[in-house]
């Protein structure tokens, strides 16, 4: 077959009927693949609650709130629930200050405001850097683990601003992004236990600012 | 069937993407940070390769030949597009370590570069034989890459532990070691090549 020669006609033809094929295969695989990309999120956001919360027999999706805190920052909040009892909350957090910009984190605070765990869900910080934040607040060693914290009586700053969490080594930068991402889950926290609508949670209603004092974490006897 | 075997080495080795050729450096550069991202990158970018080369051979006496770039863009485009949409579904942890570097597969000069190339001039059989050639050689440099740096930098080998984190050159990750070990790379394939 010969080429087909470049006139005006053959060219809107050939560029335009190319373009048309594209889109109807593009819309189509769209189609086929909206299902599985919404179940890859929610299945995503799960096994992100999962991490932070305590075992729980609820659907913390379905159960989804948010709430707006003093400064006026909507946080999305996850309820756990183990039969009816609220076993803790999670709260999707973010902070602008990240050294590469926006740090989204998911914080589960158990009913007494103390921190029970954490999940970094996006962050675009230096590989080998600030991007350890995924593992570095949970490992037990000096000063680094704010689990069991709680942001209400601990001074949740890094050292260097007189705070009692160790930062990352080399990412100071990133170390106060994710604490103020840390902060900000807390003040949600503390909006949602205090001005619970939810009815069976009343009961579990401590406010951030009576929360007990934690016994202090067994890691933060150095220095 | 030496001849169409030898389509395939021509892109493995003598004309590999990266070594020989040194196109499509940025994702190179950039998406190496382990042996795992690299592959993928490398499997990612083979996908719209193999699929374009063979597309862009069978359209090519339908396509006018000032027309020619943007049909072929169109066509490249299309692929990516779908391969996103398919990875965001079935390999999310994949997508969100490449990230951005998925749709910048559309701008890849390796694949724009073997449609003009070899798939506008050859049959669609062979032009499948080279996307599929170009694709592991490019595989199998960003896999490399991916490795050095990910053992020197992490003291990982395909994420196992190998020797503890901290004696790790952090710099290996970073861009600068990006540099660094594909000029090492280099000089060592050019080494091999002019011995054998």
């Amino acid at each position: 077959m010969k080429k087909l020669e470049s006139s005006l006609t053959n060219m809107m033809l050939v560029l335009g009927g190319i373009a048309i094929v594209a889109s109807a295969l593009l819309a189509w695989v769209n189609v086929l693949t909206a299902e599985p990309v919404r179940q890859a999120e929610i299945a995503k956001q799960e096994k992100a609650i999962k991490d932070v919360t305590p075992a729980f027999d609820n659907s913390p999706v379905a159960d989804r709130y948010e709430v707006t805190t003093p400064a006026g920052e909507v946080l999305a909040c996850y309820p756990a629930r183990k039969g009816g009892e609220l076993q803790g909350i999670a709260v999707e957090s973010y902070s602008e200050k990240g050294f590469s910009g926006h740090i989204s984190v998911m914080v589960g605070f158990t009913p007494d405001g103390s921190i029970y765990n954490y999940s970094v869900l996006k962050q675009g910080e230096t590989p080998g850097l600030g991007a350890k934040m995924g593992t570095w607040f949970k490992t037990e060693k000096n000063r680094q683990d704010i689990r069991g914290k709680n942001p209400a009586s601990d001074n949740m700053t890094v050292s260097k601003d007189g705070g009692e969490v160790d930062a990352i080594t080399a990412a100071t930068i990133s170390s106060r992004a994710f604490l103020d991402a840390v902060g900000r889950a807390y003040e949600g926290f503390a909006v949602s236990q205090g001005v619970n609508a939810l009815p069976n949670d009343s009961a579990d209603a401590v406010s951030g600012a009576t929360a007990i004092v934690e016994p202090s974490n067994p890691s933060s006897n150095e220095e | 069937m030496k001849n169409k075997f030898g389509i395939v080495l021509n892109g493995l080795i003598t004309e590999n993407p990266t070594f020989v050729l040194m196109l499509g450096m940025c994702p190179t550069l950039a998406t190496t940070t382990s042996a795992l991202n690299g592959m993928g990158m490398g499997l990612a970018t083979s996908f719209v390769l193999i699929c374009s080369n063979l597309v862009i051979s069978l359209l090519k006496n339908i396509i006018p030949d000032n027309v020619r770039i943007p049909s072929f863009i169109v066509v490249i485009a299309s692929f990516v597009t779908l391969l996103e949409m398919i990875m965001k579904a079935y390999v999310p942890d994949l997508y969100e370590s490449l990230g951005l570097f998925i749709p910048l597969i559309v701008v890849n000069c390796i694949v724009l570069g073997r449609a003009e190339a070899f798939a506008s001039k050859n049959n669609p059989f062979d032009s499948l034989l080279d996307g599929l050639g170009i694709g592991l050689g490019f595989t199998f440099a960003l896999t490399l890459l991916g490795m050095v740096r990910e053992f020197l930098g992490a003291g990982t080998f395909f994420g196992l532990q190998v020797f503890p984190e901290q004696y790790g050159a952090l710099v290996f990750i970073l861009a600068p070691g990006a540099f660094i070990t594909l000029a090492y790379l280099l000089a060592i394939m050019n080494k091999i090549r002019k011995v054998s």
